[in-house]
């Protein structure tokens, strides 16, 4: 047997604990009439029971404590938002009965006026928004109770609750940035309760959204 | 105990900071044996500790459950470890060398050059002395070492630890086998 190649790497399988019989066999056998591997096997077994025998080392005393006191705070709103990640479905429902006993209803009955989420450049007449020929709004728009009329432009999303859009055709620009999804054009031929509905359901997602936003900022 | 850590870490995930607690109660000593006998240094090794369980909790979601915890635990704070040996010593010549089998060599005349001391060497002082030649062997070679032999783990579990093939680990277990053997000879 070469010392070198082959006994030294059956040492090793036998500290990996992998040698079989017949290898150990010829190990042992080897070992029998060679002192130079048998040294060599003896100080490779000496060196790990002397670095097996360095001792166990406690950790520091209040190391537990360091840690906890580390950790980032744990706010209540977080577990929350876990719970929503994981069930997104049961979170919009959740938030949506929310919703409906928190004076929505009210708040949708009482508030007849005409709001929009922006003002700069837009023009309100009677209960129509009105984007000017030649204004571009680069932004979302937003538009309760009142009509909304586009001569300019909006790249961004168009959302109108309780009213419509007027002005029938609007350009092709235009098309394109109303995204059917978005876009709540409502008519007198829906009922109430689906109005409410609508809104509500628009509430919660913005809601659910603004929740997600906030907890990607944080774990930023 | 692995039930009991399983229980804390569903705990931990669903939001109960406290059931932490006992996680770190319970692994602290083998994270900070870890890190130290890599790093060498106490105060450098509780701050690489206190780093991996953080990390840890910070990343909880991540850890898979059907998954042993140790072994994603351990990884976390040799990978610190590593990194920090990395950016303590850019260049490590040792490693490149030690890779053919001749380089091993080398190591007999290293162990040649620090006699030790005639009289008989205090246990506290052989401790060191064994903790000072498991630092010098080549980070890659010494966390395998440190895995296998201080913290008694399988060879297919330093594999999932350090992120590397069983055959690797292996090899490496050997060659720090082989350089500590000529480094301890004559202690
Ligand atoms: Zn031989």
């Amino acid at each position: 047997m070469n010392c070198k190649k082959e006994a030294i790497s059956l040492m090793h399988k036998y500290l990996d604990g992998e040698l079989k019989r017949e290898e150990e066999r010829r190990l042992r056998n080897h070992l029998q009439n060679c002192p130079s591997c048998q040294n060599h096997f003896h100080e490779l077994k000496r060196s790990i029971t002397l670095i097996k025998n360095t001792g166990p080392t406690s950790a520091p005393s209040n190391f537990t404590a360091n840690v906890m006191n580390s950790l980032p705070k744990e706010k209540k709103r977080k577990n929350y938002i876990r719970a929503m990640q994981r069930h997104p479905i049961l979170t919009a429902a959740a938030v949506f009965f929310i919703l409906m006993f928190s004076g929505i209803f009210s708040a949708w009955n009482q508030d007849q006026h005409v709001t929009v989420s922006k003002q700069e450049n837009l023009e309100i007449r009677d209960k129509t928004v009105i984007v000017p020929e030649g204004v571009t709004i680069n932004d979302d728009l937003v538009v309760r109770n009142g009509d909304l009329k586009i001569l300019g432009k909006i790249n961004g999303d168009v959302t109108i609750i309780n009213g419509e859009i007027i002005n029938g055709k609007p350009n092709g620009d235009i098309e394109n940035n109303l995204d059917s999804s978005t876009l709540r054009a409502y008519t007198g031929e829906l009922n109430e309760v689906n109005q409410v509905y609508e809104w509500v359901w628009y509430q919660t997602k913005h809601i659910v959204s603004d929740l997600f936003s906030f907890e990607s900022d944080q774990e930023e | 105990m692995e039930t009991m850590i399983k229980q804390k870490i569903k705990e931990v995930k669903k939001g109960d900071q406290s059931a932490f607690e006992d996680i770190v109660s319970f692994y602290q000593t083998k994270v900070y044996h870890i890190c130290l006998r890599m790093i060498g240094n106490a105060y450098e090794a509780e701050d690489l500790a206190q780093e991996a369980f953080i990390r840890a909790y910070t990343n909880i979601h991540t850890f898979d459950e059907k998954r042993k915890f140790s072994t994603w635990l351990y990884r976390i704070a040799t990978n610190l470890t590593i990194d920090r040996i990395r950016k303590k010593k850019p260049d490590y010549h040792l490693d490149a060398e030690v890779r053919g089998t001749d380089g091993l060599d080398m190591y007999s005349q290293l162990a040649a050059d620090q006699a030790l001391p005639e009289e008989e060497v205090e246990s506290l002082e052989l401790q060191s002395y064994i903790h000072k030649e498991i630092l010098a062997l080549p980070p890659k070679y010494r966390s395998v070492i440190v895995l296998r032999y201080l913290d008694e783990l399988a060879l297919q579990e330093i594999a999932e630890v350090l992120d590397i093939p069983v055959g690797t680990v292996k090899t490496r277990v050997h060659r720090g086998r082989e350089a500590l053997r000529k480094r301890l000879r004559h202690v």
